[in-house]
């Protein structure tokens, strides 16, 4: 039994429909990549599963328990924790607030300074508000409030957009970090070098379809697959 | 023309008026940014609560205690609108949530009424309030200066809440965005209905320290709620710092202008709203607001 199964979901955004019977699943510890073009499905794929959707038909199991249907609440505290693509960091709330309020429901929540020693930014900018933060130093919190609930799963969407070179680089390097800890994630990228440097597996998408299961490595010996579904020429 | 003792006991006034808008404003604004429901309800139980000052004093003779038991009634209220109407309205139009709270709003008007008739009731400032009090060569009294000191302690308390607390935390973070509030493990509905409560229990509470000081009507509270949207457009759409600033600016525009002329204290609050919303549509301590 895989630690996450999607099995043959089908999620519509009011009429139109964006995911037709997609099947994706996740085994404990491993790291697979969602890839594909923009309105592939990528995103609704994650907030189907976070229960930010309620997919119309089909079974979404963590642990071989129904989830789909539940609210984003209840999902969270069975142990899966989306990282938004808006990253959704409160402005008004300081750095350490923002870790506060989502270790609160948290039953093994890490302490601050174990996040610190994943992210030492953060502990120089812990007091300063939300909405002062960079763009990389948002997205090291977004990353860290998932951690700090000590997350079964994470879902990484679009974690290195729009972001500085270096500051992706930092990032890449915490989650290659985490993946060889063994923490379970699935992550939706644009980046798919920068993904494929710490996914086991790979899932492409395309108009809410699975067209490609494989390995980085399958990915890579097909550059047509790549160009046609994915747009990336490699 | 005007002398200085008028001034100053007008300004007295102002803050009197502008820390009780701040207290119902503050209870507006809560529940406006957390749970995106625009209350018209809000001046409905500002009056509710005046009358349960009214009624609980006819058996107990401590105001303490009546202020007490009916804060017990707002809170219970509050719980019983969330659960019965309010909750159902959450994902509805903001039409949907006007028509819904204007009719409760209505309808506890009405009840107040069909049980205790138009007619203005009076409730006695309490025996620890009585009288004036000499400050130089101003007389001022008694329980206004309380009251302004009661109301700041309450506004302190609130604060302390939203600012020092797990549930604060919660209410301010929802307050941004409920969404990621939700995502992050936490039952929002279930802090939405914590924050209506609070914001019954806020309105509730100045309706009842209010209510020795003016005529207790029915319709006590409709002035209340213009003047609390207003103070809520100054501040800031759900800031709870910007309610209570804003709140007192309102009180003393209010009131000094009515030191010269009463008919354009009112005109002059909208002028000042009109140009702060040109200069700044935020308000003054709002932020983008919720998405």
């Amino acid at each position: 039994m895989s630690l996450l199964e999607v099995d043959k979901i089908n999620t519509l955004y009011g009429d139109s429909h964006v995911l037709f019977d997609l099947s994706i699943r996740v085994e404990q510890g491993e790291v697979v990549a969602l890839l594909g073009r923009n309105g592939a499905g990528k995103t609704t794929t994650l907030r189907s599963i976070m229960g930010v959707l309620s997919p119309r038909s089909g079974n979404i199991r963590l642990d071989g328990k129904s989830i789909e249907g539940l609210p984003p609440s209840a999902i969270a505290g069975m142990g899966v924790q989306l990282v938004p693509e808006e990253r959704a960091i409160f402005g008004g709330l300081t750095v350490e607030e923002n870790l506060r309020i989502a270790a609160l429901t948290a039953p093994n929540a890490w302490s601050y300074d174990r996040i610190y020693e994943v992210f030492p930014r953060l502990r120089e900018r812990r007091k300063s508000a939300g909405r002062t933060l960079s763009g990389g130093e948002q997205q090291m919190l977004a990353i860290a409030r998932a951690l700090i609930r000590d997350a079964r799963i994470i879902l990484l969407d679009e974690p290195f957009e729009g972001l500085a070179p270096l500051i992706v680089r930092d990032l890449v390097e915490v989650s290659r970090n985490l993946a060889a800890e063994g923490r379970t994630m699935i992550v939706v990228e644009q980046n798919v070098a920068a993904a494929l440097s710490f996914a086991n597996r790979v899932y492409g998408l395309n108009n809410g379809h699975v067209v490609f299961e494989g390995t980085p490595a399958d990915l890579n010996a097909s550059p047509d697959l790549m160009r046609d579904f994915l747009g990336v020429g490699m | 023309m005007l002398s200085w003792p008028v001034l100053i006991s007008q300004a007295f006034n102002g803050l009197a008026l502008g820390t009780l808008l701040a207290l119902v404003s503050s209870g507006l604004t809560i529940i406006l940014g957390t749970l995106g429901v625009l209350n018209f309800a809000h001046g409905a139980l500002f009056a509710v609560g005046a009358y349960a000052a009214f009624v609980l004093l006819q058996y107990t003779s401590s105001f303490v205690l009546a202020i007490i038991v009916g804060c017990g009634f707002m809170l219970a209220l509050g719980f019983l609108l969330e659960r019965i109407i309010i909750r159902y309205f959450y994902d509805r139009p903001h039409e949907d949530q006007i028509l819904v709270t204007y009719g409760v709003g209505i309808v506890l008007v009405e009840c107040v009424r069909a049980a205790f008739g138009g007619n203005a009731q009076r409730v006695p400032v309490p025996s620890w309030g009585q009288g004036a009090t000499q400050m130089g060569f101003l007389i001022y009294p008694t329980y206004r200066l309380q009251l302004i000191a009661i109301i700041a302690g309450l506004l302190l308390s609130l604060y302390l809440v939203l600012y020092r607390t797990s549930m604060g935390l919660v209410v301010r973070a929802g307050i941004e965005n409920p969404g990621m509030v939700g995502i992050l493990g936490i039952n929002v509905r279930r802090a939405f209905l914590l924050v209506f409560a609070i914001g019954v229990v806020a309105v509730g509470l100045a309706g009842m320290l209010y209510a020795p000081v003016v005529a207790v009507t029915p319709d006590m509270g409709a002035n209340f709620m213009a003047q609390s949207f207003v103070v809520i457009v100054l501040g800031g759409l759900g800031s709870f710092p910007g309610a209570v600033v804003g709140g007192l600016i309102a009180g003393e525009i209010i009131s000094l202008t009515s030191a010269f002329n009463s008919s354009y204290s009112e005109v002059m609050l909208y002028a000042l709203m009109a140009v702060l919303l040109i200069m700044r549509p935020q308000g003054l301590f709002g932020s983008e607001g919720r998405a």
